[in-house]
Parts: structure tokens; C-alpha cells; sequence
């Protein structure tokens, strides 16, 4: 008897007028597992991430939220982005996200506000408990930053830094957050050979250290080395899932891939 | 090749503004001999300024496209200009800020009055500024409608004075609360809007403050406005009208050290990166676990707190108030000490607000000529340093710990 999934994902649609971009689509996630979405591009993997974490309110269906170690469901449906965010969900852009104007650190410090509580008053008076929370707030952030490799780097502007670079730091920026589930749109999107390398470490070292984690990705080398399970889309539609040797031989998701064959 | 193409550019642009300059400089008709006189010597004197001014500026734009070259160092000599380098050094940066106030302090005992009155004005822009730096520089909300709360702090103690006597002190939190409440008003309806509809909602709501204020007239009698407002009291001690000046001016320096110093609290805390980060990506703000409702209504009404405080000011120092003080131009003017000044920089704000104030009064010297040199000064601004006087510096943080060697790339 396996333990409730803490990511339990029935019957999602989600309709943009006539397009139906998800449809009734099933998925989980277990604790301490990682498991990939896979699927030619528009199928809808980013506006599944996009009504998991809030910012689309899906038409139908269900999302259920275990955080590990409590019995307790949580529906996700209809919750805004940063609820959904305090929940313990923490996702990565497709597209960098970073906020460019602000410094490395600062960007990881961001992902703690969440987690912290100083306002308009312990800002202007800046008492003992806000100087501690902000103390707290940096060390954290620094050592995220060191775990990711870019802590030489937290007084520059993240702008300036190399692609690979800011590709971890929305990692980086997202582990701040505490999240348990940590969702990656595309971690690997125009990395070369060898920044995708790390990547694999580095998520895998995210996976050991306690985090459950979805991705996206289009790397199947990356996919079929980090996975433990693999769900395949195309149209909206869940087409296939299982593990990685499963889906490696699967002849639908070779035909959603490749093309349906020519028959002789 | 270069010299020789420019030069040809120049002498064809001059010879277009002649062209169309011809009717104001050229033709002047003379109704008492009923002549048309033909000044064309002028469009000589047109004709050749144009070439000077092309090709200095052309000279110019192109010494700072070879200056910039080096990508990577064009922060570094942001970070490295003159003023950014004293505030880095805390010795040096406290030294001028004693040498700053010591000037402030001592500025009407070496002043007349006028000089002082007018100083206040633009400590009270100082302050007004650094409310707006909040919303615009710091949130990122084009708030087109600002004066709307500098309006509402003054009339609140105009109508609070002259129906139950309450005096300056009483209002001036009572003034900037109730900004502050119209400030979260106002945010309500706009949460969803960013940019130019933003921009254009709160330049509709500035207008409906002052439409109101003109209109209602039993409640803010109108366009006639209310006067025998009462100067800020000192212990109930009569002072003379050049003491009460002095008064107010020390008033506005005790004003403009507070707002810097909370204002600065503000930017370097929790809420100060969530305001920077929503002016960065909102999105990307909402998925980081920050709640956009709460951090905008809060920059909205912590903007409006210092406008109203400032209107309680303004209509204590000028003991009349009508609704032609808070006109569009207002909000365009402190928008423009923020946007000239340096989006979120503290001192490039304050640096804004004394030019921006200052710089008409000391150019009445040139008489009819003054706001055409100030529109001038400004455009030149823009074109030579679009990112404001100064631009902000982010805090940098440091930690006490050791951490791994950057790995080998």
C-alpha cells in the first residue's frame, strides 16, 4: 500500500474559449520522487503548470495537495499564485523570469517572503526581530546560493549573468520559497551539453535533499537519466505514462513525436 | 568619411528649419505702415545655429557611443560616478551629510525671506517626490494622478479648520491618514491594470478629486476656495511673517530628514524588495509567494500618506487654498522629479526636486525666456542621461560564512 500522493492532479481541464488546451488530465506525485512531463511543444505542459501554480483557474477538475507528513488534503483549485506558493509548491519559468534590475541575492532573498513576516512598522523601525529575520533571511540565502554554485556571484545584478547562470538562479530563486514540490518549466532550455550536466547534478541534489520534483523538459537524455516516472502529453491529453524504459518503447508516444507512420 | 557625411546632414537639417522657420523670423507684417518687412538676415542667424547645435550634438552622441564600448564596465562607471563613490564610503558620506545640514540649518540667517519661502517650496517637493519615488520609482505604478492626495491633505485642513478648529498638529496625521484611505481607494480599481491604462486611471482620478473640489460647492467652496487658513502654531507663540517663514523652513528640513529616513528604511526592507520585485515582473512576484493586492495597496497608500502630509503643508503655508493649485501639472511636475531625478533613488529624487523648483525661480534673470530654457534643461536631461541624475544602487549583503569556490568553468 503506497502513501498518499502529495501532488494528486484528476480530471484537469482547461478551456481558452473554444481551444481546449487540457483535457481531464490525471497525473501524481509521491514523495521524494522525480517525474518528468514530456510532450511536443503545445501540448499544453506550461498551461498545466500555469493552473497548477494559479495563475490559470482551470474549468474542471481537481488538485489536491498532501505536504508530506500530514493526512490533510489541500485543493489547490482557484487559489492565487503566491497561496499556492505557501503551500509548499514552487515552480521555474520557460521564459527567465528573474528580476533583472535586482541583485543575485536579492532575487533568492525575494523567495523568503513568503516564509517571513516584517512589515511596513519592523521596516521603519527596524527592531531586533526584524534586524534577526533579515540576518536569517540572508544566510539562508546565501547558502541556497552556495548549493547552486552562484554564491561568488550574489552582489551582481542578475542581468549580467551568463544564461546557464540564471537558469539556476530561478532554481536557486524558487528553493527560497521552502517549497516541498518544486515544479522546472524547461531547467535545461538552451543549455549546452555541459550545463545541462550540472543541471542533472544539481536536481538530483535538490531530489536528495528532501524535494519532490515536476519538470518539464524536452532533453530526453536529461528526462530518461533524472526520472523516476514519465507522463507524455500531446494535445491536451495524457497519452502515456510510466517509467522511463516504458516510455522509451512506447508506440504512441513515438508516433506523437515522430509523426504517425506511412503505411506501406 | 564621417566629418564630411555629418556636415552635408547639418547643412541640410538647417537648411529644413529655415524652411520652416521661414514664416515666424522672416515675415513680419507691420499693420501701422502696412508693410511686410523681410528680415532675412534672420534665417542667416537660423541657418547657421542650426549647423552649430546639430554637430555638437551629433559630436557628443557620438563621444559617449565610444565611451560605452566596453559592455561589461558601463555599470561599473554607473557605480564608480562621483557621488555614488561618497556614499559608498560611509566616512565620507557622513561628512557630507553634517556639512549638508550645518548648510541647511544656517541657510535663512544668510537669506531673505524670499529666498527661504522658496527653499521651502522645494523641501515640500523633496518630500512629495520621495512619496511618489514610492508608487513610480520603487513599485513601478505610473501614478499620473498624484496631486489628487496632495489635494486631499489640503483641504482636509482647510475644512477641518474652518468647521471645528482643529490646528495644524491635530491634522497633519489626520490629513495624511486620509490620503493614505483615498490612496487605498484609489488602488482598489486598478489592481489589475499596469502600464499606460494605469497611467490613464489615475490621471482620471486626480481629475475627479479636483473636479469635485471645484464643484461641490457647499462642501469646498468651489473655485473661490477657502482662505484665512492658520500657519503651523509654535507653542501658541506669535511670531512675525518673516519668523513664521523661518519657522516653516525649519519645519520642512525636521519634514524631508523623517521622510528620508523612513523612506530609506522602507526601500532596504522585506516590503522594499517586494516593491521592486513587482516593478521588475509580476508574475514571476505572485509565484515567489508575494501577495500583489496587499504589497500595491500598500505602496499606493504609503505614497499618498506623504502627499497628504505635504498638502497639509502647502495649505498651511499659503494660509489659501483653491482647486487650481492641484492641476495635472502638479502631478506632472513631482513625476517629472522622479523620472529626472533617478526612478528609485533616494538622493537622485531630493537632487530632482531642489533642480526642478529651484531652477524656474533663479531663472527668472531671463525674464520671458525662463520656461523655454527649463524645458530646455529638461529635454537635454533626457537625452544625455535618460536614467535620471543618479541612478539607484542596490544594497549589497555580505555573510559571515565560507562558502565553496566557484566551480571551474
Amino acid at each position: 500500500m503506497m502513501a498518499t500522493p502529495i501532488l494528486q492532479i484528476s480530471g484537469l481541464t482547461m478551456d481558452f474559449g473554444g481551444i481546449r488546451a487540457l483535457n481531464r488530465l490525471d497525473l501524481d506525485v509521491h514523495a521524494g520522487e522525480i517525474v518528468a512531463l514530456i510532450g511536443p511543444n503545445g501540448a499544453g505542459k506550461t498551461t498545466f503548470f500555469n493552473c497548477l501554480t494559479g495563475i490559470y483557474t482551470p474549468t474542471a477538475g481537481e488538485i489536491l495537495l498532501t505536504p508530506p507528513g500530514n493526512s490533510k488534503s489541500i485543493s489547490l483549485k482557484g487559489l492565487k499564485p503566491n497561496h499556492v506558493t505557501e503551500k509548499g509548491l514552487a515552480r521555474t519559468f520557460q521564459n527567465i523570469r528573474l528580476f533583472s534590475q535586482m541583485t543575485v541575492l536579492e532575487n533568492v532573498m525575494i523567495g523568503q517572503h513568503c516564509r517571513t513576516k516584517a512589515f511596513i512598522l519592523g521596516a521603519i523601525l527596524r527592531n531586533a526581530a526584524t534586524r534577526r529575520e533579515e540576518r536569517q533571511i540572508v544566510e539562508k540565502s546565501y547558502a541556497i546560493l552556495d548549493k547552486v554554485g552562484l554564491a561568488h556571484l550574489a552582489n551582481e545584478f542578475a542581468r549580467n549573468l551568463p544564461y546557464g547562470a540564471q537558469r539556476r538562479l530561478e532554481i536557486a530563486r524558487a528553493l527560497a520559497t521552502e517549497p516541498f514540490l518544486l515544479l522546472l518549466d524547461e531547467p535545461a532550455a538552451g543549455m549546452n551539453p555541459q550545463e545541462t550536466q550540472e543541471l542533472d547534478r544539481l536536481i538530483k541534489e535538490i531530489s536528495t535533499d528532501g524535494h519532490s520534483i515536476l519538470l518539464i523538459e524536452h532533453d530526453m537524455k536529461l528526462v530518461m537519466s533524472l526520472s523516476d516516472r514519465i507522463f507524455v502529453m500531446d494535445y491536451g491529453k495524457k497519452i502515456a505514462q510510466g517509467k522511463p524504459a516504458e516510455i522509451r518503447s512506447n508506440p504512441a508516444v513515438i508516433k506523437a513525436y515522430l509523426g504517425e507512420d506511412v503505411d506501406a | 568619411m564621417f566629418y564630411l557625411n555629418e556636415i552635408k546632414r547639418a547643412f541640410l537639417t538647417s537648411l529644413w528649419f529655415v524652411f520652416l522657420t521661414f514664416p515666424i523670423v522672416v515675415i513680419k507684417v507691420d499693420p501701422i505702415e502696412r508693410i511686410v518687412r523681410w528680415r532675412w538676415e534672420n534665417s542667416l542667424y537660423m541657418a547657421g545655429g542650426i549647423f552649430v547645435v546639430y554637430l555638437l550634438v551629433k559630436f557628443f552622441i557620438h563621444r559617449k557611443s565610444q565611451a560605452v564600448e566596453p559592455e561589461v564596465d558601463r555599470d561599473n562607471e554607473v557605480k564608480g560616478s562621483f557621488i555614488h563613490r561618497i556614499l559608498a564610503n560611509p566616512k565620507q558620506r557622513n561628512v557630507l551629510i553634517v556639512v549638508l545640514l550645518f548648510a541647511a540649518l544656517a541657510f535663512p540667517q544668510f537669506s531673505s525671506s524670499y529666498q527661504t519661502n522658496v527653499m521651502s517650496t522645494a523641501l515640500m517637493y523633496v518630500v512629495l517626490g520621495l512619496g511618489l519615488n514610492i508608487v513610480v520609482g520603487m513599485a513601478g505604478l505610473l501614478d499620473l494622478g498624484y496631486v489628487a492626495f496632495y489635494a486631499v491633505g489640503a483641504y482636509s485642513y482647510a475644512l477641518l479648520n474652518h468647521h471645528f478648529d482643529l490646528g495644524f498638529w491635530a491634522v497633519l496625521p489626520i490629513g495624511g491618514g486620509l490620503a493614505a484611505l483615498f490612496g487605498i481607494l484609489l488602488g482598489f480599481p486598478v489592481l489589475r491594470l499596469r502600464g499606460d491604462y494605469l497611467a490613464i486611471v489615475t490621471l482620471g482620478f486626480g481629475e475627479i478629486i479636483r473636479l469635485i473640489l471645484e464643484n461641490w460647492s457647499e462642501f469646498s467652496k468651489g473655485p473661490s476656495g477657502i482662505s484665512n487658513i492658520p500657519r503651523p502654531g509654535l507653542f501658541g507663540i506669535e511670531l512675525s511673517l518673516k519668523g513664521e517663514i523661518i519657522y516653516l523652513y525649519y519645519l520642512m528640513i525636521l519634514f524631508v530628514i523623517v521622510t528620508i529616513f523612513i523612506v530609506n528604511r522602507l526601500q532596504d526592507s522585506r516590503l522594499g524588495r517586494a516593491w521592486i520585485a513587482l516593478r521588475e515582473d509580476e508574475i514571476a512576484c505572485q509565484a515567489m509567494g508575494i501577495d500583489k493586492r496587499k504589497t500595491k495597496l500598500v505602496a499606493f497608500a504609503l505614497g499618498a500618506f506623504w502627499a497628504g502630509i505635504i498638502g497639509v503643508v502647502f495649505a498651511a503655508k499659503t494660509t489659501f487654498i483653491n482647486p487650481a493649485s492641484f492641476t495635472f501639472l502638479e502631478s506632472a511636475i513631482i513625476l517629472a522629479i522622479v523620472v529626472l531625478g533617478g526612478m528609485g533613488s533616494i538622493v537622485g529624487v531630493i537632487l530632482g526636486a531642489l533642480i526642478l523648483i529651484l531652477l524656474p525661480e533663479y531663472l527668472r534673470a531671463l525674464s520671458e525666456y525662463r520656461m523655454l530654457a527649463f524645458g530646455a534643461i529638461l529635454v537635454a536631461m533626457m537625452v544625455f542621461r535618460p536614467q535620471g541624475l543618479i541612478s539607484n544602487i542596490r544594497r549589497t549583503y555580505h555573510s559571515d560564512k565560507k562558502f565553496h569556490p566557484p566551480t571551474q568553468q
